[in-house]
C-alpha cells in the first residue's frame, strides 16, 4: 500500500518522474550504481572540480606519452631562472605573486600568479609540476594498494583455511616494513626510474590495512544466507566473491582507500624531504610546502598554494569515495524521499 | 479495591522522524492488577513494546510522551532520572526477548543477579549471593550453587530466559513487564517457561504486563487482553472476551490467521505419485560438522532416512538444534554428507563433484528463513529472481526480463518492484522474492527451511496461501522445515519428526497429529498453546499431571 502512494507523492517531484516510469525496464545492479552516482551532488562537482584541475593542471607545463607530446602553455619551466620581481613589491618581499582576482589594471595572471621562489623560480609552474608528481603518486598508490589489497583480502576472507593462513602471514609481513625505509632504498637506488616507479613500488607495501579489513567484511559475509542462495543458483566462486560479496564490502574499501591516498601524499612528501622522493630539479606538492614551512610568515604565498592544492585534492577525492560508498549502498536514500515518506505517514496515521 | 500496580491513562508516545512527530501509540489506556496478567497482542509495527519502553522511561531520545503512567500511585513520566532508577528492577522489572543479548556476556549470571540486589539494597555480597542463589532456585535452574557462576554461554536458551527472570525478580516487583518472553524459545522450553511465570505470580502476586504476538501464548497467560494496532487500542477485553466474542474486525482476522492444529481438512496425496520414483531419497544419511580446530566435531543427524514424491509436501518438525535445517540444505548439496545415501531426482549427490551438484541445483530450490539476510542487500530484487536463470544460460536479456516479469507476477508483486532494493520490502513482500527465486528454475524439489518464521501472522496466513496455490499449480515437491506445527499441519501430507539429528516419526498428518506414538511427538504437540483460554486451560492440567 504505502509503496504506491510513496511513488504518487515523489511523482510531484520532476527528476524522479522518469526514474519511476523507467522502473519497469530492470536495471542491473550496475546501471542502478552508476545512476545513484550521478544523482549524488557532492562527488559529481567533485569529479568535475577533479578533472578540470588534473587537465589545467598537465597542460600548463605539457606532457609526454609514447612519443605524443604537448609543450604546454605557461611561458616558463621548472628550470627557468628568471629574475626576481622586485616593482610592486615591498622591498623585503621580493618575488610577490601578481595574481590579481579583483577587477582592477592589475586583474588576471600577471607575470609570476603565484610569485617567485627565493631564487626567482616562477612559482606557478612549480606548483602545477608538484601537482601533476602529486597526482600521480597518488592514484598509482591509490590503485595499486587498493587492487593488491582487495583482490589479497577477499581470498582469504572467502577461502579461510590454509589459503587464509597463508595470505595473512604475507600480510604481517608487509605491514611490518617500514614505508619509509623501504621507499628511501628504493628511491636510492631507483632514483632515475621516476616517480611513478616509487609510487608503484609504496603502493606494493601499503595494502596490509586494508586487506585486513576487507577480510574481515569477508569473513562476516560470507555467512550469510545470500551467498548460500548465490550458489544453490549456480553461482561460481568468482561470481560470488566479486558479485555478491565484494559490493556489501564497498563502503570500507573506498573509505580505507581515501585514506590510504591522502596517507600517500604525506609519504611522499615525507620521502621527498629525506631526499629518496621526487629528485630535484623536480618537485611535489608535499616537497614545496616541507621546503618553504619556514617561509609562512614572511612570504606565505610559498605556503598557502601547494597547500591549496592538496587540501583540493584531497577533499575532491575524499567527496567522490563518499559518493561511490552512497551509490552502492542502497540505504542510502536521497533525502527528498526519506522527507516524502515522513510526509506520506502523518495523514495516514491522523485518519 | 487495592490500587492498581500500574495504571497507564491517555498514553501518546510520537516519534521525531525528519521533521514530522510520528505517532507510534496513541491514547493507551490500561491496569494492571497485583496477580493479574495483562497482555498487549499485536503485530510488528502496532507500536507494542512503544508502550512498554514508555512504562519503563527507557524511549529513544527522539521521542515525545505525553499522557500518564502510575507505578504504585507515582507518577513515572517525567520523573528525575535518580527516582527511575529507583523504581527500575525494583518496583517494575523486564524480561527481554533475547536473553543471549540481554545477558552481558562477560559477567556471570550470578554476578549480574548480584549487581541488580546491591544497587537496590543494602546488602553484603555473601548476602547477596545467598539470595542470588535462592532466586536460581526459584526458577529452577539445576544445581544452582553451581550455576550461580556460570557465564550466559555456559546455560541453554531456556536457562538463559530463567536467569533473566531470576534477575527480574531479584527485588520482589510489583510489576513484571515481558516483552515476547518465549519467542527466542522451543515450544516445549516456552511452555516450562510459561508454567514458570504463572507460578511467580500466584507466588509472589505481581502484576504481569505481557507482550507478544503469539495467541496461542496469551490464551495460555492472561486474565485481559489489549489488542492493538498502528498504535491504537483496538480491542480491550478479558481474555474470555477477546477468544470468543472477538467484536473488532481486526481481532477476528487476527484470531483467524493463527494456524490451529487440526482445523484443515486433511490433504491427500494422488496415489498414482507415490508410485513413482521419489524425487528426494534419503537413506540412512548421517551428516558431520567436521572438528574445526579444538572444538571436536559434531554429528548434526544420525541415520536419517526419508522420502519424498512427486507433487508431496512433507512438513520436518523439530526444535532448535533437532537438525532439521542441516537435512534441508544437505538435500541441495550445500552440506556434504558422511555416510548414507541422498538422491535427488534420481541422481546420487552424496559423491557429486562441482559440475554435478550445479547440474542438480538447476532441479532443486530453496527459501531461506531469513528474507532479510538472503536476499543480498546490494543487488535489486529483480537481479536476485533473475540470477538462477541467467546462471543457468536459459535467459539473457530482454528474454531474461520477461521471465523475471512472469516470476513476480506469479508471486503477486508489482513488476515494478523489480529495481528495488531488498530493504524498501516488508518482511512478507522479501519472502515472496525468495520464494520466486526458488521457483526461478521450475524445480522438481522445493526446500522451504522456515519461511514464515520471520513473518506475523496475518503475513504468515497469505504466504502459505500463495506457496499452497503455487504448489497445486506447479506441482513441486516440497520439502517444508518448521517448528511451528500449525504451520506445518496445513501444508503438508505427511510429517516427519525430528530429535537430536534422529528422526523420531515420520506418518501422514492424521497419524502425527491425532495419534503420535512416540512419547516425544505427544510431548511437542502438548506444548503448543492453542488459542483458546479454556481449551488451553484442559490441555496444559493434562500435560502438567502427564509430568507429575
Amino acid at each position: 500500500m504505502s509503496i504506491f502512494s510513496r511513488k504518487k507523492s515523489v511523482s510531484t517531484d520532476a527528476d524522479s518522474t522518469d526514474i519511476f516510469n523507467k522502473e519497469t525496464e530492470g536495471l542491473s545492479q550496475g546501471q542502478i550504481v552508476l545512476k545513484r552516482f550521478i544523482r549524488h551532488r557532492g562527488a559529481m562537482i567533485s569529479l568535475i572540480v577533479l578533472f578540470s584541475l588534473i587537465a589545467f593542471v598537465f597542460s600548463t607545463l605539457g606532457f609526454k606519452i609514447f612519443g605524443i607530446g604537448y609543450g604546454g602553455w605557461w611561458k616558463y619551466k621548472i628550470t627557468d631562472i628568471p629574475t626576481l620581481r622586485t616593482n610592486g613589491c615591498s622591498i623585503e618581499l621580493p618575488g610577490c605573486p601578481t595574481l590579481d582576482l579583483l577587477p582592477g589594471k592589475n586583474f588576471g595572471l600577471g607575470d609570476h600568479p603565484f610569485g617567485q621562489d627565493d631564487l626567482g623560480r616562477d612559482y606557478f609552474s612549480l606548483v602545477m609540476r608538484g601537482a601533476e608528481r602529486s597526482i600521480e603518486v597518488m592514484v598509482v598508490i591509490g590503485l595499486v594498494a587498493g587492487i593488491v589489497g582487495i583482490i589479497i583480502g577477499s581470498i582469504a576472507g572467502f577461502y579461510r583455511g590454509w589459503i587464509d593462513a597463508i595470505l595473512m602471514r604475507f600480510n604481517d609481513f608487509v605491514i611490518t616494513i617500514p614505508a619509509i625505509v623501504l621507499g628511501a632504498v628504493i628511491g636510492f637506488h631507483f632514483g632515475n626510474k621516476g616517480v611513478l616507479f616509487l609510487a608503484f613500488f609504496l603502493g606494493l607495501i601499503t595494502w596490509g590495512g586494508l586487506s585486513r579489513l576487507v577480510r574481515g567484511e569477508f569473513l562476516t559475509l560470507r555467512e550469510r544466507e545470500f551467498v548460500d542462495a548465490a550458489r544453490v543458483a549456480g553461482a561460481s566462486n568468482r561470481r560470488i566473491i566479486f558479485k555478491h560479496i565484494l559490493p556489501n564490502a564497498i563502503g570500507v574499501i573506498i573509505v580505507n582507500i581515501t585514506l590510504v591516498m591522502s596517507g600517500a601524499i604525506l609519504l611522499e612528501a615525507a620521502l621527498s624531504y629525506l631526499g629518496f622522493g621526487v629528485v630535484a630539479p623536480d618537485v611535489s606538492l608535499g616537497l614545496l610546502i616541507s621546503q618553504y614551512q619556514d617561509s609562512f610568515t614572511t612570504r606565505p604565498w610559498l605556503f598557502w598554494y601547494p597547500g591549496l592544492l592538496i587540501i583540493i585534492i584531497a577533499l575532491c577525492v575524499n567527496f567522490i569515495g563518499d559518493g561511490l560508498r552512497d551509490a552502492f549502498d542502497p540505504r542510502q536514500r536521497r533525502r527528498i524521499s526519506r522527507k516524502d515518506r515522513a510526509a506520506e505517514r502523518q495523514p495516514a496515521v491522523k485518519k | 479495591m487495592s490500587t492498581p500496580v500500574l495504571k497507564v491513562s491517555d498514553l501518546t508516545v510520537e516519534f521525531w522522524v525528519d521533521g514530522v512527530w510520528y505517532p507510534a501509540a496513541v491514547d493507551i489506556s490500561f491496569e494492571v492488577d497485583a496477580g493479574q496478567t495483562v497482555a498487549i497482542v499485536g503485530e510488528s509495527g502496532s507500536g507494542k513494546s512503544t508502550v512498554a519502553m514508555a512504562i519503563m522511561s527507557l524511549l529513544a531520545s527522539n521521542a515525545r510522551v505525553t499522557g500518564s503512567v502510575k507505578v504504585k500511585d507515582q507518577e513515572v513520566l517525567g520523573a528525575p532520572t535518580q527516582l527511575l532508577q529507583k523504581y527500575r528492577g525494583k518496583e517494575v522489572a523486564y524480561i527481554f526477548q533475547e536473553p543471549m543479548t540481554a545477558l552481558n556476556p562477560v559477567y556471570t549470571i550470578g554476578f549480574q543477579i548480584i549487581e541488580t540486589l546491591r544497587n537496590h539494597f543494602d546488602m553484603g555480597p555473601s548476602e547477596a549471593r545467598t539470595r542470588a542463589i535462592e532466586l536460581i532456585t526459584m526458577v529452577e535452574i539445576p544445581d544452582p550453587e553451581r550455576s550461580v557462576d556460570k557465564y550466559p554461554h555456559q546455560l541453554s536458551g531456556g536457562q538463559r530466559q530463567r536467569a533473566m527472570i531470576a534477575q527480574a525478580l531479584a527485588c520482589d516487583p510489583a510489576l513484571l513487564v515481558a516483552d515476547e518472553p518465549t519467542t527466542a524459545l522451543d515450544v516445549t522450553v516456552q511452555a516450562e517457561i510459561l508454567d514458570l511465570m504463572r507460578g511467580l505470580r500466584t507466588r509472589l502476586n505481581s502484576g504481569i504486563l505481557l507482550i507478544t504476538h503469539d495467541m496461542g501464548v496469551v490464551a495460555d497467560m492472561a486474565d485481559e487482553i489489549m489488542v492493538m494496532q498502528n498504535g491504537h487500542t483496538v480491542e480491550y477485553g478479558t481474555a474470555d472476551q477477546i477468544f470468543n466474542r472477538p467484536t473488532h474486525p481486526y481481532t477476528q482476522q487476527l484470531l483467524a490467521s493463527v494456524p490451529k492444529l487440526g482445523s484443515t481438512t486433511m490433504r491427500l496425496l494422488d496415489p498414482s505419485e507415490s508410485a513413482k520414483q521419489p524425487v528426494l531419497k534419503l537413506t540412512n544419511v548421517t551428516i558431520e560438522y567436521p572438528k574445526h580446530g579444538r572444538i571436536p566435531a559434531f554429528v548434526a543427524v544420525e541415520d536419517f532416512s526419508l522420502e519424498i514424491f512427486p507433487g508431496e509436501i512433507v512438513g520436518l518438525v523439530g526444535e532448535s538444534g533437532s537438525g532439521k535445517t542441516t537435512v534441508g540444505r544437505a538435500s541441495i548439496g550445500l552440506i556434504p554428507i558422511k555416510a548414507g545415501q541422498l538422491e535427488v531426482v534420481g541422481k546420487d549427490i552424496s559423491r557429486a563433484s562441482h559440475k554435478e551438484l550445479r547440474h542438480i541445483r538447476r532441479n532443486t530450490g530453496i527459501v531461506f528463513q531469513d528474507p532479510a539476510s538472503s536476499l543480498n542487500p546490494r543487488l535489486p530484487i529483480g537481479e536476485s529472481i533473475g540470477e538462477p536463470l541467467y546462471l543457468a544460460k536459459i535467459a539473457k536479456d530482454k528474454e531474461l526480463d520477461k521471465m523475471v516479469e512472469d516470476l513476480l507476477a506469479k508471486v503477486e508483486l508489482p513488476r515494478s518492484y523489480r529495481n528495488r532494493y531488498p530493504h524498501e520490502l516488508s518482511g512478507g513482500q522479501r519472502q515472496r522474492v525468495g520464494i520466486a527465486r526458488a521457483l526461478a528454475l521450475t524445480p522438481d524439489i522445493l526446500i522451504a527451511d522456515e519461511p514464515t518464521s520471520a513473518l506475523d501472522v496475518s503475513v504468515q496466513a497469505r504466504f502459505l496461501e500463495l506457496l499452497q496455490e503455487l504448489q497445486e499449480q506447479l506441482k513441486f515437491a516440497c520439502l517444508f522445515i518448521s517448528h511451528d506445527l500449525g504451520v506445518v499441519d496445513i501444508l503438508s501430507h505427511r510429517i516427519a519428526v525430528m530429535q537430536n539429528g534422529k528422526l523420531v516419526e515420520v506418518g501422514s498428518r492424521d497419524e502425527i497429529l491425532k495419534h503420535p506414538k512416540d512419547p516425544y511427538t505427544q510431548r511437542l504437540l502438548g506444548a503448543v498453546p492453542v488459542p483458546d483460554p479454556a481449551l488451553q486451560k484442559v490441555r496444559r492440567e493434562a500435560r502438567l499431571a502427564a509430568q507429575h
